[in-house]
Formats: structure tokens, C-alpha cells, sequence
């Protein structure tokens, strides 16, 4: 069966209790299979996709007319797109003395479109770009000359890209990438295109959507945090046990180097912010000594978080995994060269994304590239210190159990938060909290970058930005709450969210009274919470009970003037300068 | 063999055309199948071009007038 007709197929399928996204879809081609192929594949996503379809061909009119049916509902994303073939006829009728500057005008025509559909709708905006086609009017030589089709076309995809940069809540989806992996003969079917203009294939349709459903997801939070590898035949050839530190092949020689190229690939993704743990059947000490020892390792000890090696089974141990960084197993991935282990393991944790490895090492780097099982709608420095994060946290756990007391301990970390409000340097890391974080949030509110310029600059609002560090290291930003005065006297929690690495600390307290503070400030009698659960939100069902609110209807309640201040083990600290806050 | 090939393609247009109960003769047309619209014609047209390993061009499709014209055409292609 062709994969297109098993994801149409999808659409029969019971949707019920599928998150569902309300999107448009523009195009200046035929897109109906387009649309299908998105709503089949968000059905094995466990998406229900809203999905707007403007008519053919109606982009402009769509973005320009704000009474348009585009904007009738609130969408959550917005996908435009427009095909290198409309893109080369419309060059075709440029003047030969405005072809030089044909990318700039076209960019400045879609920078506009950008422009006006931001202001007029929140929805996330995603762009395809241009595949880099080659007329061949002047063959090679179009690289020579600036009026050439394959200059401007390339230099469109630039713009496009510095424009993604630049710009709040706008993603590209890269066609032309996907057209260099794919190969164009298989990206279109020309009698289709010529007949029905349709500019994308049916077997690539599906590989698209993929790549589009795969932004919204991240854009949902829905993102891939951790890594968890295998040892022996996966992350180097042979059996360490048996072969020893000599006999495995790993570096420069051989089928080493396919290894070699797998680590390295690994050594960036934790740069960019990925959890890299191990999980093998393996002696701890002798594994770790290819770590510290193996001239050719290119992943080191210390850019490991958690590494369980031993002779568990291995479903027990990303069990232990997952609680040690105390986050879902439907953002890990598992990678392991041993069918039989991978079986395993899928059957008693489906919801792990275990990759099907193909046999020979030499397609391990590219088969996992071409999954793009690491999308992500943001990126800052903390990002790639996560790595560290986590074996500070590991430190601590064993500290931990010096200490009988809780309070003792508590007391002896000695833990300082700094709270500061949205600005230049906190708000994206603000925003990305709110997509990354599930467990300890309480209404599950996601905020783009633009979305927290809104609430800084708005009168009604007030946020909390908390970072928090303690005697073993610095955690970053951990909490942020945003607090909206909804009548003179109340002030309504919107959004309380903590990350899970800084859980039992009692955070919570030293944020409860800074929330009081705030609404004194502000004359407000009464603060207002809300929980609205969520399946990963749980953990805080009785929060607010805990903190001392009274239920009243769907909401809690807690009165200002009778509020003492709770006891906490986190000292505030002296305002400090961003840049404080990067490098302690 | 021309049965066979009946047999062979109905199973194709019951998934295209998602209706278990299709069966095909020579005579068989669009207007036979509820589902099959422009849209499900180029799906069945890829989705048979794959099972048969075999590629149309547009020349011939245009001539496509009820299945038998499909069967034709994919014998010959095979054939050739």
C-alpha cells in the first residue's frame, strides 16, 4: 500500500482524546493531498488537526483581506506555501534589468505578508521554502551571473532564513533539504504537476508532512529532550567485555571511523542541549574505561548525565533513567544495535521512540539524521549546559542521603533565587520553559517570544522570572509565573511553572511569597488560582490545597492580609546583571 | 491472465477507494466507485504504477477510459 493511502486511511480512525490543533494551510498549488497527508499523519501522532483549507491559489487575498475566512478562527498555526515552479514563472516575466534584484522584492512582498498576518493573528507561521532548481539556461555558468534563476532562488532561501532569525514564531519548513535528501525525481511527478499541479509527489507527501507536523509538535512542546545509547556494536564496534579497550573499533581506521562519526554527531546534539545518558549490559567500570581511556572516544564522562551499566534488565534501567531526570518517556529516544533488546523494550514501554537500526554501522548517522528526532522551535546558551545540569543533580542526589533531615539538608544547600521580570535576556528562556515544561504547570499555557512581549509590556500583568543556584552549581531559570490583575481587587495566577529538576526544594514557598508581594503591591486582596489538569500534570493536582488556597468553584482562592509568609530555604538575591546570571 | 489482473488491481482500488466491497470488470469507470474523483485517480494511478513497477505518461492517461484501457495499458507496459 502506498504510505499516502495508509495515512488517508488514518482519517477512519477514532480521534477521541487526541490533542487538537486548528491550523491553515495556504498554497499556490493544488493542496488537498497535502491536507490529507497532514491530518493522517497527526492521526499516527495522536493529533486531531483542524485543518482550514483556503482555496487555490488565494494566499495573498487570504493574508491582505482580514475579514478573510483565515481569520475567522483562531488558528494555531498557519502554513504557507509556494512552489519554486510559480516562483520560476513569475521570474520568467520579470524585465531582464529587474532580475538582479528579483529575491529582494519578492522577500520584501512576503516580509509584508508576514508582517500582517502577525498582527492580526497569534498563530504560529511556517513557511516552506523554494527547492533550488537549476533552469539551465545558462547551465553552470548561472552561478557566475547574479540574473540567473539559481541565484536569486538561493538567495530567497536566505533572506528566508536570516528573516527566521530575526523573526518571533516564524519557522521554515525546508523543502529544498528534503528535496537534496529525496532527490527531485522523486519529489515531483511531472505529468501531475503538469496536469494537475501538483508540485509534490504522492510518496513525498507524506515525508512533508511529517516534517510539518514535526515543527507544530515542537512548537506544542512535544520535543525529544534525551538520548539513550547502547554500548557495544552501537556506540562502538565489538564487545568491550571480550575485546578490550584495544580490540573494539572505534577511530580512525577501518569501520571505527562510522563509529567515530556517530559519536561526534552525539557530542553535538549534547552541545545543542540533548540529554545523552547510557544503557547497556555491560561491567560499569570496564565500560567507563573506554570513556576515560580510548584515545578515539569522542563522547567523554562528563557528557554522559546518567549512565546505567550493569546487568538489569534494560527496561528497569530506562525506568531508572527516566526518574533520575524526571521527564516523560515520550521525550527519550532509545538507541540500540540489538533487535531483540529493542523489542523488548517497545513492548513494555510504548511510548519510548525506539528507532528500527538498520544493520550495517555505516547507516546508523544517517538513517538517525534522517528521522529528525530532534526538532526544536528554540535554542539558547542554557541550552547547552543541560548535560551538566543533570550531573550536578546526580551529586546532589547523593549528597542527599548524608542527611537524615530533610530540613538539614534543605538548609545545608544553601539555595538563592533571583527574581527578576521579562526582559532581552530572560524572555526567551521564559518562553521556551513554557513549551518544555508539563509536570509542574498548572493551566499548561505555551508562550511564544512574541506572546511574552505582549504580557512585559502590558500594564495588567505582572511576571516572575525565578532563577535559582545552590551550593553545587547554578540551575538557570527554574519558574515562571504570570500574574494578571482581573479587577481591582484580585489578581489571577495565570501560568505557575517550575521546572522538574528543582522539585522538593520548596521553591513553591519561596514563590508564594513573592506572588503576595506582588499583589500587595499592586492593592489586590485576593489571589486566584487555577489547575486545569492535563495527563502529565498530576504532580500539582493539590498544590494550591498545599499552599493553603480554599477551593471555590473551579478556582482557589487565597486571602492577602491573612497571609503569613511561608518558611523557605531560599535566600533572595541582590538584583544582579544578566550576564551574572550566564556565567555563575 | 486477464482475470488475475481484474483480481490484482481490484485489490489496489479497494484500498485507493476505500470500499471492500469493489469488484472490477473491463467495463468498469469512475462513475461506478463513489470515491474515485480527480483527487483518488492520481492515487490510484501512482498506487498501481508502484505495485506494477511500471510508469505511465501523460499521453496515455489521457486515453484512460474504463479499467479495461487500464489493464491494456498495463500489460503492454510490462510487456515491453
Amino acid at each position: 500500500m502506498l504510505e499516502f493511502t495508509r495515512l488517508k486511511n488514518n482519517l477512519k480512525k477514532n480521534t477521541e482524546g487526541f490533542t487538537t490543533i486548528r491550523l491553515a494551510l495556504l498554497c499556490d498549488s493544488s493542496s488537498q493531498h497535502l491536507n490529507l497527508a497532514l491530518k493522517g499523519y497527526g492521526i499516527d501522532r495522536q493529533l486531531s488537526l483542524q485543518i482550514y483549507e483556503a482555496e487555490y491559489d488565494q494566499i495573498e487575498q487570504q493574508v491582505f483581506d482580514t475579514d478573510s475566512e483565515l481569520y475567522s478562527t483562531n488558528q494555531e498555526a498557519v502554513i504557507i506555501s509556494k512552489s519554486s515552479h510559480k516562483l520560476l514563472d513569475e521570474f520568467y516575466v520579470t524585465s531582464l534589468e529587474d532580475r538582479n534584484s528579483f529575491a529582494e522584492r519578492k522577500f520584501a512582498h512576503l516580509k509584508n505578508m508576514f508582517f500582517v498576518l502577525q498582527n492580526a493573528t497569534k498563530a504560529t507561521l511556517i513557511h516552506t521554502n523554494f527547492q533550488e532548481l537549476n533552469d539551465q539556461v545558462f547551465g553552470s555558468f548561472a552561478s557566475n551571473v547574479s540574473h540567473s534563476f539559481l541565484y536569486q532562488v538561493r538567495k530567497l532561501n536566505l533572506l528566508l532564513m536570516e528573516e527566521a532569525q530575526a523573526r518571533q514564531g516564524f519557522f521554515i519548513c525546508d523543502v529544498q533539504s528534503l528535496t537534496t535528501e529525496h532527490g527531485l525525481q522523486h519529489v515531483l511527478d511531472q505529468k501531475h504537476l503538469v496536469k494537475a499541479d501538483l508540485i509534490w509527489s504522492l510518496e513525498f507527501l507524506p515525508l512533508l508532512a511529517k516534517n510539518m507536523v514535526g515543527l507544530i509538535e515542537a512548537c506544542k512542546g512535544r520535543l525529544k529532550k534525551c538520548l539513550v545509547l547502547d554500548l557495544d556494536n552501537t556506540l562502538w564496534g565489538g564487545v568491550i567485555g571480550d575485546d578490550g579497550l584495544e580490540g573494539i573499533q572505534l577511530g580512525d581506521f577501518g569501520i571505527g571511523k562510522a563509529f567515530t562519526r556517530f559519536q561526534k554527531w552525539i557530542k553535538q546534539l549534547k552541545q545543542r542541549g540533548i540529554i545523552i545518558c547510557i544503557c547497556s549490559k555491560n561491567n560499569e567500570a570496564i565500560a567507563k574505561e573506554v570513556f576515560e581511556k580510548h584515545p578515539d572516544s569522542i563522547l567523554k564522562l562528563e557528557d554522559i548525565a546518567v549512565f546505567a551499566a550493569n546487568w538489569n534488565n534494560k527496561v528497569d534501567n530506562l525506568h531508572f533513567i527516566k526518574n533520575t531526570l524526571n521527564i516523560g518517556f515520550d521525550a527519550m529516544v532509545f538507541v540500540d544495535d540489538n533487535p531483540f533488546e529493542r523489542n523488548m523494550v517497545k513492548e513494555a514501554i510504548p511510548e519510548l521512540d525506539v528507532p528500527e537500526m538498520p544493520e550495517d554501522p555505516v547507516d546508523y548517522l544517517p538513517f538517525l539524521q534522517a528521522l529528525n528526532l530532534f526538532e526544536t522551535v528554540s535554542y539558547t546558551e542554557e541550552d547547552s549546559l543541560r548535560t551538566q545540569l543533570y550531573r550536578q543533580e546526580a551529586e546532589r542526589v547523593s549528597y542527599q542521603q548524608v542527611y537524615k533531615n530533610e530540613n538539614d539538608f534543605l538548609d545545608s544547600l544553601q539555595m538563592t533565587a533571583a527574581v527578576s521580570t521579562l526582559n532581552s535576556f530572560s524572555l526567551p528562556r521564559a518562553a521556551q520553559l513554557s513549551q518544555r515544561s508539563n509536570q509542574f504547570n498548572l493551566r499548561t499555557v505555551r508562550y511564544t517570544e512574541t506572546e511574552l512581549e505582549a504580557i512585559a509590556a502590558s500594564l495588567n500583568y505582572s511576571a516572575l522570572v525565578v532563577s535559582l543556584q545552590d551550593r553545587f552549581g547554578d540551575y538557570g531559570l527554574i519558574s515562571f509565573i504570570v500574574l494578571k490583575k482581573i479587577s481591582s481587587a484580585e489578581l489571577f495566577i495565570e501560568s505557575w511553572m517550575m521546572s522538574c529538576r528543582v522539585l522538593k526544594r520548596g521553591v513553591e514557598h519561596f514563590v508564594l511569597n513573592q506572588i503576595v508581594a506582588v499583589a500587595k503591591k499592586l492593592n489586590c486582596q485576593t489571589i486566584v488560582g487555577e489547575y486545569i489538569p492535563t495527563p502529565k500534570n498530576e504532580l500539582v493536582k493539590d498544590h494550591y490545597a498545599k499552599l493553603g488556597f480554599r477551593l471555590n468553584g473551579n478556582y482557589w482562592l487565597l486571602d492577602v492580609a491573612s497571609f503569613a509568609d511561608k518558611k523557605t530555604f531560599v535566600q533572595l538575591a541582590a538584583a544582579k546583571n544578566t550576564n551574572e546570571v550566564i556565567s555563575a | 491472465m486477464g482475470k488475475d489482473l481484474l483480481e490484482e488491481l481490484a485489490i489496489i482500488f479497494r484500498e485507493v477507494f476505500e470500499d471492500e466491497t469493489i469488484t472490477l470488470s473491463r467495463n468498469t469507470t469512475a462513475t461506478d466507485i463513489e470515491q474515485w474523483d480527480s483527487l483518488t485517480h492520481i492515487e490510484m494511478i501512482v498506487a498501481v504504477e508502484k505495485h506494477f513497477s511500471i510508469r505511465f505518461n501523460s499521453m496515455d492517461l489521457k486515453k484512460l477510459e474504463n479499467v479495461g484501457d487500464l489493464t491494456d495499458m498495463i500489460q503492454q507496459k510490462r510487456g515491453a
